[in-house]
């Protein structure tokens, strides 16, 4: 079934699933004041389930948070995070805001476009990648900049950005930036994302590259902030 | 001159900076909770801090506007929806430094009275969400967080909470109305947030790197922090150099500071090559030139020159760089991040972009330029938020600026640039 049809029949999860969901969606409800704070998690939730936040996924928070369904795809179609139809295993974006289209993700997106031969917000046949046109990513010090499944790829070129998709669709071991040895899937990276932990966060540097560069320039000149008085 | 004066920088070449064996015993913290709530409020007034997070309201005055002894409960909501473009000094810090923010929680929420914080982080950042999630965690197994801290009494629950792309959420209270589980749309102010934010309880909102600063003013003073910076902008601020320049990247210094100081640091516009325009505080921040290589990056000297000082977030373009092309771009992101609450911004940017795509192409007319200011006129101080207001701030310097440049797109039909030399590997 696809997902325009599973939206007109209102699917909902099989039991077992459902129970795996409910039990993490309990655990994270329970940190908030409100429950209805736990809402943008929980439609994280579902959507380390399904690739995507499916009719399934918006009934479940409804139900969970007692709220009406309308009330729930309401806020998930404000967010760009939320997709509507399945993403790629791994989800690649370019970031195509001024700074960074300038320094060549411009290229790099027209390449990688007509490379993999999809575009924005959508996926290969294979179901492997989809790419996506990404707004500032908060890394211009490494521009240009890609990210994938919301790990940080820097200073990359329409060639690196070939290879690296290339390479996810082979099933290599493809390493980000700065982040952890190995990539996670979209879905697993979802579940970090409604906040569940993945233990992987004492993987990859402090910082690198950029980051680090007035720091280097300060030790160089033995610059320091004041002494306390 | 001014040299560069790490504190939140200063452990990130650190392997173990992001745990807290790396990051040290929460000193700090240690000592703000055996003073008066009050007396940490005074001491952060005292220090000058000002918002870091791009307006640059005093921080301690912020604090002081809870109200006490009201019977509700408080909360401090860290905003860390870093996503103007051009922004860039929040991710890193928390990426390599998160326990100054964790730091920088417990003694804020222990000023203001709060016994429930949020640290609202953008979600496309996967890898800083782990660290801080992390960091929190050991927070709490070393009874950093939880209930009776350091044995005080004061109990303190931390949430770290992953919004979903929506650069809106940045605004304080759409940030609110995001974390309540709504559709981030700001809200009307007053009432401000310090009386009625998070479900309507005082709350207060902070920027990341102001909340990361605040350890360090209860560990070495006021006056210390006070002693750097500039008469009404106290103190130091990660300035975050991004585009054309040689060694891009995050370099903390007093405000104050200028670029041509920042530039020299940074071993210059990258070679061969020269400064044509720059924003001091991220792309809602009005254009410089190299007329402004001088300014002391302030907040009232940078507004006294017809910009903002902002996030400090300094994009460097250089002659290769067609700001039409530039504008056009950012005026797309605003109107794709229109939160389209109100009407002169989610149809002014819309406008804008349509007219600025005409321009670009060489199919516009002076006349267009005028509209584009026009639009511009209507969306600024008539918009629901900050969002319209950033959005005209490239298009009225741009239009000033580089009127020329605007015109010669239409005599010519196109552009008159090629874009590859603008590019990283086009540099040959």
């Amino acid at each position: 079934m696809s997902h325009e049809e599973d939206a007109v029949v209102g699917a909902t999860y099989p039991p077992e699933v459902r129970e795996r969901l409910e039990r993490d969606a309990k655990e994270i409800i329970g940190r908030y004041p409100k429950p209805r704070s736990a809402l943008l998690p929980l439609l994280h939730l579902v959507q380390s389930e399904d690739g995507y936040v499916s009719d399934a996924g918006h009934e479940f928070c409804a139900e969970m948070l007692g709220l009406s369904k309308a009330e729930v795809v309401g806020v998930s179609t404000f967010y760009t995070m939320y997709k509507r139809r399945p993403m790629g295993e791994y989800h690649v974006g370019v970031c195509i805001n001024t700074l960074c289209a300038v320094m060549g993700g411009d290229q790099i997106w027209d390449e990688l476009s007509e490379h993999t031969g999809v575009g924005h917000d959508e996926t290969t046949p294979d179901g492997k990648v989809s790419l996506e046109r990404l707004e500032c990513n908060a890394a211009c010090d490494f521009a240009p900049v890609m990210m994938v499944n919301w790990e940080f790829f820097d200073n990359q070129t329409p060639d690196s950005a070939k290879q690296l998709v290339d390479d996810l669709r082979d099933g290599k071991n493809v390493a980000p930036t700065r982040g952890p040895k190995k990539l996670c899937t979209f879905k697993e990276a979802s579940r970090v994302l409604a906040g569940l932990s993945d233990d992987l966060a004492g993987e990859g540097p402090s910082a690198a590259g950029a980051s680090l560069e007035g720091l280097k320039v300060a030790k160089a000149n033995g610059w320091k902030a004041p002494e306390a008085p | 001159m001014t040299t560069l004066t790490p504190v939140l920088t200063v452990n990130w070449d650190q392997p173990d900076s992001f745990t807290l064996d790396g990051y040290g015993d929460y000193a700090a913290a240690r000592k703000a909770l055996t003073m008066d709530p009050d007396a940490v409020i005074q001491a952060v007034k005292d220090s000058g801090l000002r918002g870091r997070g791009g307006a640059g309201f005093p921080t301690g005055m912020k604090w002081g506007f809870i109200p006490q002894g009201d019977g509700k409960p408080h909360y401090l909501v860290v905003n860390a929806d870093e996503s103007e473009p051009g922004t860039c000094k929040d991710i890193p810090l928390m990426m390599a430094n998160p326990h100054s923010l964790v730091e920088g929680v417990i003694i804020t929420s222990y000023a203001i009275r709060a016994s429930h914080a949020f640290i609202y982080v953008r979600g496309e950042v996967l890898h800083v969400i782990r660290r801080l999630r992390a960091a929190v965690a050991e927070a709490y197994e070393r009874g950093l967080l939880g209930k009776d801290i350091f044995g005080s009494g004061f109990d303190l629950e931390l949430v770290v909470h992953s919004g979903a792309g929506a650069y809106i959420c940045g605004e304080e209270t759409a940030l609110l109305d995001s974390l309540e589980g709504y559709r981030g749309q700001p809200r009307l102010k007053p009432p401000f947030p310090a009386v009625a934010g998070l479900y309507a309880s005082p709350t207060v909102v902070n920027n990341v790197e102001s909340v990361a600063s605040v350890p360090s003013i209860i560990t070495n003073g006021a006056e210390w922090f006070a002693s750097m910076g500039t008469e009404k902008s106290k103190g130091f601020g990660i300035f975050s150099l991004s585009g054309h320049v040689t060694r891009p990247g995050q370099y903390e210094a007093p405000l104050g500071i200028t670029l041509r100081e920042l530039l020299d640091m940074a071993g210059g516009i990258r070679a061969g090559h020269r400064l044509k325009f720059w924003t001091p505080g991220g792309s809602s921040t009005p254009i410089f030139t190299d007329e402004h290589l001088d300014v002391p990056l302030d907040f009232e000297s940078v507004g006294a020159k017809g910009s903002m000082l902002g996030t400090r977030a300094l994009q460097i373009f250089d002659e290769t760089t067609c700001v039409v092309r530039a504008v056009l771009r950012w005026t797309e992101f605003y109107a794709h991040e229109s939160c389209g609450k109100c009407t002169p911004c989610r149809e002014g940017t819309y406008w804008l972009k349509q007219v600025l795509k005409r321009l670009e192409k060489g199919q516009g007319s002076e006349e267009d330029l005028t509209t584009i200011t026009d639009i511009a006129d209507n969306i600024l101080g008539r918009s629901f938020c900050a969002l319209g207001d950033g959005a005209t701030s490239p298009i009225h310097s741009s239009v000033k600026l580089f009127r020329d440049e605007y015109l010669k797109h239409f005599e010519i039909g196109g552009c008159p640039f090629d874009h590859a030399p603008s590019t990283v590997w086009g540099t040959a």
